[in-house]
């Protein structure tokens, strides 16, 4: 073992090569192999989340009855031995028989599928204004020929979907997630600090909050946003509701490490040098915390998102036309849909893949924090 | 372990059960309140149904509806005539279904129930051997195998796991999960043929509600177990030549299985949420379902009542279990 003093103030003999916390952190982490890899895939998500409308390749809000719960396509990337991908048009029939909508691949007309096409517009990164996009079509729109994934009832592209989707439910879990640090860093540094009535009340009021089954609380509150709000509006409510809860851990984690930090030498040496409550909380003590509070963090955002994809699920949380996991899997609420239309369920897959990464991930940032715990 | 004023058991269950009564009056205050954000309340929803078929009612008589359901009273009033009536058992009338609240939850209490003790028990029942297992054959593949599926099992959220099970028998064993009795069962009164059926048939969508509480106690009691298993007393059982399953069993296992105690607690309300949004994918007719739907349509007595009856379930089982432990585990007397 490497020498260290307990406030790293003091530096080891020379000879002896010394790590800093940080770097032990990171050493810790990147043993842990599966959360590595989950850090990776949580990155491509968050990329995902970047350039939603750059994957998108049809306007996903373009509704077309000609095209209506087309199945999933596939593509064909040989065309007589040439790489050439492509898509074969599609006709729409009835069967005869069950009288049912069903799409015929016709073989005659083939549609080139081409990297960089142009599309529909929309600001990159929200700002600037282009209409290229990874994937496209030549020849026809890509709305009315494109359908990697099928399409929903109102014939609108459902992997262009489940890319604007994730990029809301995950912004709507960190958003969710920034406020519940706040409200817990706040009430769990103050906790721990003060101790005595402030702990008592503040530590009854977490126990009340965590003590009432979350889901139907939210669904209650839910429940109650008008159905006159705007999309913003709805946004912002259905992020505080989902927070309202989360936050209780992160305070009591808090108040448990800076009840055996407050005792240290150092918060006494900055007591005598004159410094008040508010800066030997914020500036000495909060970041001593800092791995615990990442760490906690995320591990609180997957179930952020699951959060916000239960509630659309149940129709209570986001509501169309906002496009979220939550509200693309609402589709598959009805046993028909889930049948029939089994495509309509893909959403569940990224939505349980995202979280899963998470909770690795923050498993792994959890155990390189807290080694001995 | 601080150093804490030491309690006797009497002064503890007095202190546990005030915390609890004084949490169950704020969860009445908050599903009540809850229930009344929406703006408009149920006879503004009743009325403009109504104008859609055509029966437009009377400003009189809409004033009357308002009357006759406390409407006009100010808030204060109506939570206390609410909680004066909720604590004698009479939540006041669903509007929507048009019957009395209390007899409505008690038809669907049963089986809320049932999914949700089913659902512990399974967890409790599997948790042990797949824990007892994994840590006394460490690093075997089992151990890996078990580890792993119950990582998933705490990451995926239980209505996700519930609709991958409802798609997968649906799709492959043409099964409906949400189907809880037998056809000949369906319009039976409740006997004891009914009961195993609905048991049975349970017996999925408990799994799926157990698989995330298991996988954290699976977790909890193998670290628990490795940890006394290298205690010199164990050691020295086994030089002893006692049989390794018979220590484990005798000595270990009992140290480590506070967490099975210690967690009902946090597991009632985890359980009871569960219940519900299960219930709701698979459509199985308990309370969640009823609330859901009670939520939808302003039907604000029935809605304030089940938000009520479910954070008691919660507050009152999580009581049982601290003063189980505290009789169990004196130490638990002594903190907090």
């Amino acid at each position: 073992m490497v020498p260290q003093t307990d406030n790293g103030n003091e530096m080891p003999p020379a000879t002896l090569p010394v790590l800093s916390p940080g770097a032990l952190f990171r050493r810790r982490f990147l043993r842990h192999r599966l959360a590595v890899v989950s850090a990776i895939v949580v990155a491509l998500f968050y990329l995902v989340v970047a350039f939603a409308d750059f994957l998108a390749y049809s306007d996903p809000t373009a509704s077309n009855s000609q095209r209506a719960l087309v199945p999933p396509q596939p593509i064909h990337f040989f065309d007589d031995g040439r790489f050439a991908p492509h898509v074969h048009g599609l006709e729409r029939t009835r069967n005869p028989e069950t009288y049912g909508l069903e799409y015929v691949a016709d073989e005659a007309q083939t549609i080139p599928v081409v990297f960089f096409a142009r599309g529909y517009e929309y600001r990159l990164l929200g700002l600037i204004p282009a209409d290229r996009h990874l994937l496209g079509t030549e020849g026809a729109p890509a709305e009315t020929s494109l359908f990697l994934l099928g399409a929903d009832e109102q014939g609108r592209d459902l992997f262009s979907r489940i890319a604007l989707a994730i990029r809301t439910s995950l912004l709507i879990g960190l958003a969710a997630v920034a406020v519940s640090i706040a409200a817990g860093i706040f009430f769990g540094t103050i906790s721990g600090f003060y101790g005595g009535m402030v702990d008592l009340f503040i530590q009854r009021a977490i126990e009340i909050l965590r003590s009432i089954p979350t889901i139907p609380l939210w669904m209650g509150l839910a429940a109650a946003i008008p159905p006159t709000w705007g999309i913003t509006l709805v946004y912002f409510t259905v992020t505080l509701i989902i927070a309202l809860v989360g936050w209780t851990q992160l305070a009591r984690e808090l108040r448990g490490r800076i009840m055996s930090l407050r005792g240290e030498d150092f918060v006494v040496a900055a007591e005598l040098s004159g410094a008040g409550p508010g800066r030997i909380m914020f500036v000495h003590l909060l970041p001593q915390t800092t791995s615990h509070i990442i760490a906690t963090t995320t591990l609180a955002i997957p179930a952020m998102i699951a959060s916000e994809t239960a509630l659309g699920f149940l129709g209570l949380g986001l509501r169309p036309p906002a496009i979220s996991l939550g509200v693309l899997l609402s589709t598959a609420q009805s046993l028909q849909n889930v049948a029939l239309y089994s495509w309509m369920l893909i959403p569940a897959i990224p939505t349980a893949i995202v979280i899963i990464a998470f909770n690795f991930l923050g498993d792994g940032l959890r155990d390189a924090a807290d080694p001995g715990g | 372990m601080r150093a804490g004023k030491s309690r006797s058991l009497g002064n503890f269950i007095l202190y546990r059960t005030s915390i609890s009564v004084v949490t169950i009056f704020a969860a009445s205050v908050i599903s009540f309140i809850i229930i009344q954000l929406p703006p408009g309340d149920f006879v503004s929803s009743y009325v403009a149904q109504l104008s859609q078929t055509g029966a437009i009612g009377s400003t009189e008589s809409i004033e009357q509806l308002r009357r006759d359901y406390g409407l006009d009273q100010p808030m204060v009033v109506r939570y206390l005539r609410w909680a004066a009536g909720a604590i004698r058992g009479d939540f006041g009338m669903s509007l929507q279904w048009n019957r009395e609240v209390s007899g409505l939850i008690g038809e669907y209490m049963g089986l809320t129930l049932m999914l949700a003790v089913l659902g512990l028990l399974l967890a409790w029942g599997l948790a042990l051997p797949i824990g007892l297992y994994n840590a006394m054959y460490r690093g075997s593949m089992g151990d890996y195998a078990f580890s792993a599926f119950g990582m998933i099992g705490i990451a995926v959220p239980n209505f996700l796991l519930a609709l991958f099970a409802l798609f997968i028998g649906f799709r492959y064993f043409n099964a409906d999960l949400g189907a809880i009795h037998s056809p000949r069962y369906v319009d039976a009164p409740w006997s004891v043929g009914r009961f195993f059926d609905a048991l049975w048939h349970m017996l999925v969508p408990a799994l799926i509600l157990a698989l995330a509480i298991m996988s954290r106690l699976v977790r909890v009691l193998r670290a628990n177990l490795l940890d006394e298993m290298s205690r010199p007393y164990v050691v020295t059982a086994r030089a002893k030549g006692m049989r390794e399953l018979t220590l484990v069993l005798k000595y270990p296992l009992r140290l480590a299985l506070n967490p099975f105690v210690s967690t009902i607690g946090l597991t009632l309300p985890t359980l009871i949420s569960g219940s519900i949004i299960v219930s709701m994918v698979l459509n199985i007719p308990t309370l969640g379902p009823l609330l859901l739907q009670a939520l939808q349509g302003q039907d604000m007595f029935l809605a304030s009542a089940i938000l009520l009856i479910l954070s008691t379930l919660a507050v009152v089982g999580t009581l049982l279990s601290d003063l189980l432990l505290s009789w169990i585990d004196p130490r638990i007397r002594l903190e907090s």
